[in-house]
């Protein structure tokens, strides 16, 4: 019997250094360069890399919500933002911190051009590189690839720098669901 | 007899056909003004190539897409451009786009036509190219540019081209009448497609309801090896995906195109537009658009020239306002209602429908869905309308993803079938536009993060490379250094080292220092100014180093603008104005900055001073 018992645990033992072996050279083989939850939270950040949140960009702040930051610290994502977060880390969603700023319409920045001195002040600041122009010419702002963060205005000298709220236009119109407005069965109780 | 298959689903609604077939198709004639949007269907919108003022000739060429997918606009008959402007354009947000206003001079001269008798002798590609420079587009309904739908995937082979004359939708006549009056120019229309994409066959598909149309097919067609399919009648058979399933007994894969299993749709005006550009060589400048409904006295069908007015239009068909209850542009099934009957006839446009009360009535309030499945019973696609309601509402839009909302092809007919009246497609297409403007901005925060690592790496590359040249810049000093120093060990005892050992210690300390005073700010929390009530010496305080960094920064912004623009005019240089502007504006900031933190130092000293006396 006791050759039995001695023959099952020598068994055991065996297997559990042969598959202890391969898990710990699995881990080696396979392990996966930095944090995979800061792409994935980065990816739901709007990129607008505004720093509002009181980071220098977007995945700076990623990086701070994997280590337990608060989620509601974005504006430009919004209440949107904030439930895709919640979601994926499973938490409750909170209203946004409104410390950093409330949340808006989309926007972009435009340049008075006339009055633009070229002092190149505001594409240092860009952080999308979305501002076109060289020392002592007039600059530009690339409207399809400004991210509407503000960084620019402030340091203009001249405060040539508009941001402009984007209006709805017809190509970027979408239905709207229906609206939910009375019920049946109240609109009979209130015409009775 | 063509063999026939049938789809799941689909509902015979009533068909209110016969109040536009009872006269033949008459002329709109000549508005006196055409309004000629630049974006008529899906794709770019075109650009306009004339003047305001400009006169042009019928068939004229006004705008053009020059890239990307898109067909060119031309003028319907003679006239002058009087404008370049938003107007309002049919559009179920009943919102305004670029249009061309073309103010008819009534001679409707024509420019000269280049018609080609023998297409068989030229290129394809040419004949194609011409196709696109007719500006056709799909007349049955989004209106994909026609040349690129003839164009199909080199590795996808089309076997079967279908000619689309089922028309399913009740009220619908324009296809219907065309068949009746145009059977020949269709005939032809179709030799010149097959002729394009060289299929094993050609099929004109035609609903059970248009015996008429039936006859002039068949007559026309005698002879060839066309088949006339003679379908059951039933909504929505005219949908493409389903005409392929009757026709072919093939479904078009999920996100497909037909293409994919060589079948190719076209409408049959489309066949229409194709031989008039060939054989007479005219661009697409009219089409044939029904008016319906009971609120007109004269309906039927007619040849309107795109750009024409819709009221225009109503009133050739005898329009009586009183009677009009919701005007619909399309279908009753899958149109929309219309705002404003100012809108123009554009390529798409088939039907309008004046419509009474009796007639179209406003919906019904929608009911809570009772779950019982008649929806999923009639749905041609084969959905579960009930589920995508569900997700749709919730905002679940991942989950009505999954369950194929995009095969969704909004044909009405779970709202149909609703015995609790609720919107479904609209519900549908809300989703749709949503999950669409989130995919949209995913792809732009994806390029503003490519762009912002972008600009990181260059930054740091850039940092590393000043560090490179100061490195070796040191490296060199500190050679020659050495060199000195080996020279004066030669000669006597140095003291020199001691020196630059204690600058550096110096610094680090300076250093040490700037550190220890930025911790001791971090670990101070800000005071918050809504505490104020409680702690009122509170409030001013950070208001005074807000406004002092303010003027710091005015009066740093000042500075530069002066020396900038003394080196302007030093160099002579033409922006000294635009400076010298710039520079006022500045003083009057610093002086603003000033006063702000005047005003605020009095109060804070009046508080103190209160503060004290109590």
């Amino acid at each position: 019997m006791w050759t039995s018992i001695l023959i099952a645990v020598v068994v055991l033992l065996a297997l559990a250094v042969v598959f202890g072996g391969l898990l710990g050279f699995a881990s080696e083989r396979f392990r996966v360069e930095g944090n995979p939850l800061v792409d994935q939270i980065d990816s739901l950040l709007p990129q607008t890399q505004c720093g509002q949140c009181g980071f220098p960009g977007c995945r700076p702040y990623a990086e701070s919500i994997a280590n337990g930051d608060a989620i509601n610290k974005c504006p430009p994502g919004g209440e949107t933002t904030i439930k895709a977060l919640a979601d994926l880390l499973d938490v409750e969603p909170q209203p946004l911190d409104a410390e950093h700023g409330v949340a808006q319409a989309k926007r972009v920045a435009i340049i008075r051009e006339d009055e633009c001195i070229g002092c190149t002040k505001c594409i240092q600041a860009c952080p999308v590189d979305a501002i076109l122009g060289a020392a002592k010419h007039m600059h530009t702002v690339i409207e399809s690839e400004c991210t509407g963060c503000d960084l620019c205005v402030e340091p203009c000298p001249v405060d040539c720098i508009d941001m402009v709220t984007v209006e709805p236009d017809i190509r970027a119109w979408t239905w709207t669901p229906p609206k939910s407005g009375v019920i049946a069965t109240d609109r009979q109780g209130a015409s009775a | 007899m063509t063999q026939l298959w049938d789809f799941s689903g689909g509902i015979h609604p009533a068909e209110n056909k016969h109040i536009s077939t009872t006269q033949p198709i008459r002329k709109a004639g000549i508005p006196p003004l055409l309004v000629l949007p630049l974006q008529q269907h899906i794709g770019e919108p075109a650009e306009p190539c004339v003047a305001i003022g400009q006169r042009v000739l019928k068939g004229q060429k006004v705008a053009d897409v020059t890239g990307g997918m898109g067909v060119p606009v031309h003028a319907p008959t003679s006239g002058t451009i009087e404008s370049i402007s938003l107007q309002p354009v049919p559009h179920p947000s009943g919102m305004s786009d670029w249009c061309i206003t073309l103010r008819p001079d009534g001679a409707d001269e024509w420019i000269p036509l280049t018609p080609i008798a023998s297409y068989r002798e030229q290129d394809r590609e040419t004949v194609l190219d011409l196709i696109r420079e007719a500006g056709i587009s799909g007349m049955g309904g989004a209106g994909f540019p026609t040349n690129i739908k003839l164009r199909p995937p080199k590795d996808r082979k089309v076997n079967t081209l279908i000619l689309n004359g089922a028309e399913c939708e009740p009220y619908i006549t324009a296809d219907d009448m065309s068949m009746r009056e145009k059977a020949d120019e269709i005939l032809a229309g179709l030799r010149i497609m097959a002729w394009i994409l060289r299929p094993e066959r050609c099929v004109i598909a035609v609903e059970d309801n248009k015996p008429e149309a039936i006859a002039a097919l068949k007559k026309a067609a005698a002879g060839t090896q066309t088949e006339i399919a003679v379908i059951p009648t039933k909504y929505p058979s005219g949908g493409e995906k389903q005409l392929i399933q009757i026709l072919t007994g093939m479904e078009v894969p999920s996100g497909g195109i037909p293409a994919d299993i060589g079948v190719m749709c076209q409408n049959v005006g489309t066949a229409i537009a194709v031989s008039a550009a060939i054989f007479r060589g005219e661009p697409l400048i009219s089409r044939i658009t029904t008016v319906t409904g009971r609120a007109v006295t004269n309906p039927g069908n007619f040849e309107v020239l795109i750009g024409t007015p819709i009221d225009y239009l109503l009133s050739r068909g005898g329009l009586e306002e009183n009677a009009l209850h919701r005007l619909v542009l399309g279908g009753p099934m899958m149109g929309y209602t219309l705002e404003t009957p100012a809108v123009p006839v554009v390529k798409t446009t088939n039907c309008v429908i004046a419509a009474t009360e009796e007639e179209l009535p406003d919906p019904a309030p929608e009911q809570p869905c009772i779950r019982c499945g008649a929806c999923a019973e009639a749905c041609p696609m084969e959905l579960l309308p009930q589920q995508l309601f569900w997700y749709s509402k919730a905002g679940e839009l991942d989950k009505a993803e999954h369950l194929n909302l995009f095969d969704c092809i909004e044909c009405g007919i779970c709202s149909y079938v609703c015995p609790s009246s609720i919107p479904l497609v609209q519900y549908y297409r809300a989703a749709k536009g949503e999950i669409r403007v989130q995919q949209a901005e995913q792809l732009k925060a994806d390029r503003a993060r490519e762009r912002f690592e972008a600009r990181q790496a260059r930054l740091e590359r850039e940092q590393q490379e000043k560090e490179q040249r100061r490195k070796e810049r040191a490296k060199a000093a500190a050679d020659a250094q050495a060199r000195k120093q080996a020279d004066a060990e030669a000669a006597e005892t140095p003291d020199g080292p001691s020196q630059p050992v204690g600058d550096r210690a110096a610094k680090a300390a300076q250093v040490q220092e700037a550190l220890a005073r930025k911790k001791a700010k971090a670990g101070q929390p800000e005071p918050v100014p809504s505490k104020a009530p409680e702690e009122p010496a509170s409030e001013p305080a950070p208001d005074i180093e807000a406004l002092e960094k303010q003027l710091s920064q005015a009066i740093a912004k000042l500075n530069t603008m002066q020396s900038m623009l003394d080196d302007a005019k030093a160099e002579n240089a033409d922006n000294v104005d635009k400076l010298e502007r710039a520079v006022t504006k500045n003083h009057d900031r610093v002086k603003r900055a000033e006063e702000a933190l005047a005003e605020a130092q009095r109060t804070v000293n009046a508080t103190e001073a209160q503060t004290t006396d109590s």
